[in-house]
């Protein structure tokens, strides 16, 4: 039952601010803290399991059971046979938890930087937030979609209300590309469930019983296509990225830690659970492109970034280049790969969260995100050059730390399968130190620049609260990177139990 | 009683009627003629209307008549009634000065 | 004594922590005590280590020592699990022990400069993963301390980070080795995907089972690793980095780019060796690698004018005689080369930075001139670490110079040609060292200098000169790790060649630079050997190569594709639709009377087409 009160705290919480927004800002902010706490302190509760027989609940599936470790069903439009149901296992309480963090993380980087409308941008957070935690849960694949709409629509309003110069642009950028591509989601999805219908003469949305259709072999690929483009494009991955260095450059600190934190996770995971499970064929067949697209997303998108000058769309782009390794984990399938694409999600969740929140910071500070207009910042920010050299070693893999252990088990696993895709992505070693090193040296190392010249001094260094959210952040990277197992035993039975559901199972 | 053989001809005026109307619209620039030649439009149609119920002896046509009739007064009431606000407005009745709705 | 190994990497992580979270505000009197303490302890662990180690009457002990499990994937499992045997343990020794003079000594060197502090949390972090490197029991937490040195580097290479130029030599150095780590991973990979499993012993002992002598995959593995090694010891192709790398301050370039990080990628293939015996194709590789790096940067030296780029290129050859007793199967010896080289190189670069700094940072030997007088102890000390580096009897550089030269005479791989060229090396390294040792401490003094004494500076110089002397003379309990090296012997005229070639050496710079004698530097300063000089003074123009290359190319074509290309692809979709729309729009043209008659035309259209098909 925590799935259900996680998503209902975070919805009434954020109702709740936003109305409580009217009377007082600060009414509202620590409104949104008490309710992600209530929210977060649910989510812990989430990795003590509280089902003892899954095989009871589900009922007439012979889908593998053993590794839910929560599920809530209810009937919700049986006409349709549309039901409530929200399953966790082990991915999933990861990733709900990581989303929780990632929350608190937002919500501390909003707390100065918003000063209009704060009720309705804390009432947009949250209830992205919800929708995304009830992607992660939702296992009625109607149930999916309203949550994948629930999560679009707030994060629209947060880019283009709150957002940057461009932000009127970049919104309506990542609305057409999100809206377009839930639209072949939701064909796909109601076709999926006609065909179900067609063979079993029972109407129903429930993933547990289309697993297993029998797909005519070129209906299954239009159908698996359709899934594959939508959650592709959340992912993001080449060529369907574009609107994220848009969308991320544009947005509010906070808006962009989620959009890189999390919300990119949610294609991951829905290429992951669904497209894998439901159509293996199709995407067995398919694998060659979809391993390409990966190695393509790594290299060009870290190239781009090394030529970026805009600190934030480089660090956009470095995210596309960590997500192609998500995107060639997942299509390897095998178990080593498979727990490197998920920890590559959490370990990218941090880090990109952390730039993105580090950005934040140096553009509140300096009026601008031009890295050209800074340099030298070192010595007048130590605290804040010190929190970026460990976020941008981070993003370029250095072992100890959570992204490396996500690359690496991602490329290991990939070898064994698919020896040419792992060398060729194992070229972004070398990649990834030159924009992340370029980044420090022009931004932190070098003489100020001419415009930062006389200004330098005037800057404050990071406070207490910034320091709070980035320890957060950096012990977690620290964590992931030198005890791995802690978040890997939860992912264990349940990444075996989706095993099965693939080619090689 | 028209004779039906007869009926062939008053639907050739009645179609003739119809064209000069319909060139007048098409021609004239002035509202005022435009709306006499929809007139003489709508009167060709109740011309035909009424032609064909007399040949097959059917009620239905002097009934559409009298709806054509009825619609054409409606129309040109309101039609003069804005004719007139378009005079106040733009001290013109060219309906090629009307063309503030161009996309 | 032996449970107390964690500590020798922990001592060293946890002095980077306290001097981390000290945010560089503790007084420096308590930043030395932790930074040069933490190393110190952890060299006296490792002499009480070595104490228990020694006395255990089993040569071939190995000890183990399982932390924790760091990853658990599939049949991966890899520990944060130290492994102690003979080759770890004298690596151990060199790392703590002349880490800990590096430390002491730049505790003087380094106490004007304001980010002190930082200093030594760069430097605790380094030791902590080098520390950790030569005790990983797999690959992967090999690896981790492998990339933890590299990050170190790039950090103090970069110390002095307000200088532009500083900051691209750590750049590059961090991107050269890790052009040679995508090597290594990428060998990791693949002897995982053949044997599943990382972990060393294990994976040697599954090597020898699985393959047959000279295997294709083997050989792979092995010249994968060789690409690692390469690149972290700065060896032909990769060796560009190391030149530039002399841009962190001295302290630096002794501890990392003389006596330790450097010398991973030979620990590596030392670890490894099983691997590389079982591919002769492998090992010929390595002792190519060795022997043409060693000429290559031998005869760059010879042109070098900056004190520390004279070094740094006699590293890179000192390390190209260890790949090649590796790549002949003289293992020990390459480790014996290895110790010995940390000593008389440690020894001269810290005696380099005394000079540098008492002459007021000024690099060019030719600048400096005479300093014999002005300063006697580093004069003493830097004549001993050139006698070592030229391998001049009874220092501890000849007896390792020596076995490597009759191993490579009587190996396989080796032969009489790879001699040669050794030995012309090592007449080289003669002409270079004291070709500077003669301009910086004879001639005409150029420039004032005032000595720096004191405790800090004097004592880690003698005790290297010490070591230098006469560390040769010490056995390394090797016997576990590494195969027994029997005695190679070679004809009595080979031996005699290859010890009186160095002193032909010194006697040429002798005549040359102490004498200069008029004829001989006039065939040095003219004609074809003069831009032959210049060739070499280049680093054999492999930067100048590398730039056109690669660089060049990679940051113009960056710079074209700045705004994504794939980007304008929604921008083809946005722009139909505009026009499309300036289309339609067209017809909305606000004549009443063409509405009219369209609709006219339209109706027309449709009631005939109703018409004429029924």
């Amino acid at each position: 039952m925590q799935l259900v009160w996680i998503i209902v705290c975070l919805f009434a919480g954020g109702a709740c601010a936003g109305i409580a927004g009217r009377i007082s800002a600060d009414a509202s902010r620590w409104l949104s803290l008490a309710t992600l706490v209530v929210a977060g302190l649910l989510g812990l509760s989430l990795l003590q399991p509280s089902l003892q027989d899954p095989s009871v609940l589900i009922a007439g599936s012979d889908a593998p059971q053993g590794q839910w470790l929560h599920l809530v069903q209810a009937i919700w439009i049986p006409h349709f046979g549309i039901q409530f149901l929200l399953a966790a296992d082990g991915i999933s309480v990861v990733l709900i938890l990581l989303t929780l963090f990632l929350g608190f993380i937002a919500l501390l980087s909003a707390w100065k930087e918003i000063q209009q409308r704060v009720g309705f941008f804390y009432f947009n957070l949250l209830w992205t937030l919800a929708g995304v935690v009830g992607i992660f849960a939702a296992l009625d694949l109607f149930l999916f979609f309203v949550f994948w709409e629930v999560m679009l629509i707030p994060m629209f309003l947060i880019i283009s209300i709150w957002g940057h110069e461009d932000r009127h642009y970049a919104a309506m950028k990542f609305f057409i590309y999100t809206q377009a591509s839930s639209l072949l989601l939701l064909a796909a999805m109601l076709a999926l469930v006609f065909i179900h219908w067609q063979q079993t003469d029972s109407l129903s949305f429930s993933w547990f019983d289309l697993l297993g259709l029998d797909l005519d072999p070129g209906l299954g690929m239009v159908l698996m296509l359709g899934f594959f483009i939508a959650f592709l494009v959340k992912l993001p991955g080449v060529p369907v990225h574009n609107w994220l260095p848009d969308a991320h450059t544009q947005a509010p600190t906070p808006g962009s830690v989620i959009l890189a934190g999390i919300l990119l996770k949610t294609g991951a995971y829905g290429l992951l659970r669904f497209i894998i499970p439901l159509f293996p064929d199709a995407a067995a067949q398919f694998t060659p492109v979809a391993l390409t697209l990966g190695v393509i997303s790594i290299l060009y998108a870290a190239k781009l970034a090394f030529a970026q000058n805009d600190i934030k769309r480089l660090i956009a782009y470095t995210s596309i280049s960590h997500m192609g390794f998500v995107l060639i984990g997942i299509f390897s399938w095998n178990a080593i790969a498979l727990q490197g694409a998920i920890m590559q999600m959490v370990g990218h969740g941090l880090s990109s969260a952390g730039l993105f929140a580090l950005a934040g910071a140096l553009q509140h500070r300096l009026h601008t995100r031009a890295l050209d207009a800074m340099g030298g910042l070192w010595s007048s920010l130590p605290r804040l050059a010190a929190v970026a050299m460990f976020f941008a070693i981070a993003a370029l893999g250095l072992p100890g730390l959570g992204n490396f252990v996500g690359e690496f088990l991602v490329l290991l696993g990939t070898f064994q399968v698919h020896a040419t895709t792992a060398v060729v992505s194992a070229l972004a070693m070398v990649v990834a130190p030159i924009y992340a090193l370029v980044l420090l040296q022009k931004g932190f190392f070098g003489p100020p620049s001419a415009a930062l010249a006389g200004k330098v001094d005037t800057v404050a260094d990071f406070g207490s609260r910034e320091l709070l959210m980035m320890g957060a952040m950096m012990l977690g990277l620290v964590i992931l990177g030198l005890f791995p197992r802690l978040v890997t035993v939860y992912l264990q039975p349940a990444l075996a139990g989706l095993q099965q559901l693939g080619w090689g199972g | 009683m028209v004779d039906v053989a007869l009926i062939d001809h008053v639907f050739i005026l009645a179609a003739i009627l119809f064209c000069l109307g319909l060139v007048g619209v098409l021609v004239r620039r002035n509202i005022i003629f435009m709306l006499i030649s929809m007139e003489i439009m709508l009167n060709a149609a109740g011309l035909a209307f009424i032609a064909a119920g007399s040949a097959w002896g059917q009620p239905d046509g002097q009934v559409m008549f009298l709806a054509v009739v009825t619609l054409g007064a409606a129309e040109v009431a309101v039609a003069l009634g804005l004719t007139l606000l378009l005079f106040r407005r733009y001290q013109s009745v060219d309906v090629d000065n009307l063309k503030e709705l161009r996309g | 004594m032996l449970d107390w190994l964690w500590l020798v990497p922990g001592l060293p992580f946890l002095g980077f922590l306290i001097l981390f979270a000290g945010q560089g505000k503790m007084p420096k009197r308590w930043t030395t005590l932790v930074g040069v303490g933490s190393v110190g302890l952890a060299a006296l662990v490792t002499l009480l280590i070595a104490v228990e180690f020694y006395g255990t009457p089993e040569a071939a002990l190995t000890y183990r020592q399982t932390l924790w499990t760091w990853m658990e994937a599939g049949s991966l499992k890899p520990g944060f699990s130290l492994y102690l045997d003979g080759l770890a343990l004298s690596m151990l020794f060199v790392i703590t022990g002349v880490g800990f003079l590096i430390h002491l000594y730049a505790s003087g060197y380094m106490y004007e400069d304001e980010d002190f502090p930082r200093f030594f949390t760069y430097t605790n972090l380094f030791v902590a993963a080098m520390v950790m490197l030569v005790l990983a029991d797999n690959l992967v937490l090999l690896f981790l301390g492998w990339e933890g040195v590299g990050l170190c580097s790039y950090l103090l290479i970069g110390f002095w980070y307000r200088d532009p130029e500083n900051g691209r030599c750590a750049r590059k150095a961090f991107i050269v080795t890790r052009i040679g780590d995508t090597a290594f991973a990428i060998g990791l990979f693949l002897l995982f995907r053949e044997l599943g499993t990382l972990d060393i012993q294990d994976a040697m002992s599954a090597a020898t089972a699985t393959w047959p002598r000279d295997s294709g995959t083997a050989t792979l593995i092995a010249v994968l690793l060789l690409g690692g090694a390469v690149g972290k010891s700065a060896q032909l192709p990769l060796q560009t980095w190391l030149p530039d790398a002399m841009a962190g301050p001295t302290p630096v370039s002794a501890l990392i780019h003389a006596a330790t990080m450097v010398t991973a990628g030979v620990y590596l293939i030392a670890r490894t060796h099983v691997l590389f015996q079982l591919s002769t194709d492998a090992m010929q590789l390595v002792a190519l690698v060795g022997v043409l790096t060693l000429l290559m940067s031998g005869f760059t030296a010879l042109t070098q004018t900056d004190l520390k780029r004279i070094l740094a290129y006699s590293t890179i050859s000192q390390i190209g005689y260890m790949f090649l007793a590796l790549g002949v199967g003289a293992w020990s010896s390459a480790i014996f080369h290895l110790m010995t080289h940390a000593f008389f190189k440690a020894l001269l670069f810290l005696t380099a930075g005394s000079i540098i700094l008492s002459v007021h940072h000024q690099q060019d030997i030719f600048k400096m001139g005479g300093l014999r007088k002005a300063l006697p102890v580093p004069f003493a000390t830097f004549l001993v670490g050139c006698l070592g580096l030229t391998a001049l009897p009874p220092t501890s550089g000849f007896f390792s110079k020596e076995q490597i030269l009759n191993a490579v005479w009587s190996s396989p791989t080796g032969g009489q040609l790879i001699w040669a060229g050794a030995v012309l090396g090592a007449f080289i390294t003669a002409i270079y060292t004291f070709r500077m040792f003669f301009i910086v401490f004879f001639g005409e003094q150029q420039t004032e200098a005032h000595e720096h004494k004191g405790f800090k500076f004097h004592v880690p110089l003698i005790v290297l000169a010490v070591l230098a002397a006469v560390g040769g003379f010490f056995h390394l309990p090797l016997t576990s790790a590494l195969p027994h090296a029997g005695h190679d012997h070679v004809p009595l005229g080979v031996e005699v060649t290859a010890i009186a070639l160095p002193m032909v050496g010194v006697l040429l710079a002798y005549l040359l630079f102490y004498r200069q004698i008029p004829a001989l530097r006039q065939l040095f300063e003219t004609g074809p050997l003069k831009s032959l000089a210049a060739f070499f003074y280049s680093g054999w123009a492999m930067d100048w190569l590398y730039d056109r290359l690669l660089v060049k190319p990679f940051v113009a074509l960056a710079r074209w594709n700045s705004k994504d290309l794939v980007d304008q692809l929604p921008a083809v979709v946005s722009r139909g639709a505009a026009l499309f729309h300036r289309l339609l729009s067209l017809s909305q043209n606000g004549q009443l009377r063409y509405y009219v008659a369209t609709m006219a035309l339209a109706s027309l259209v449709v009631m005939a087409v109703a018409v004429y098909t029924g």
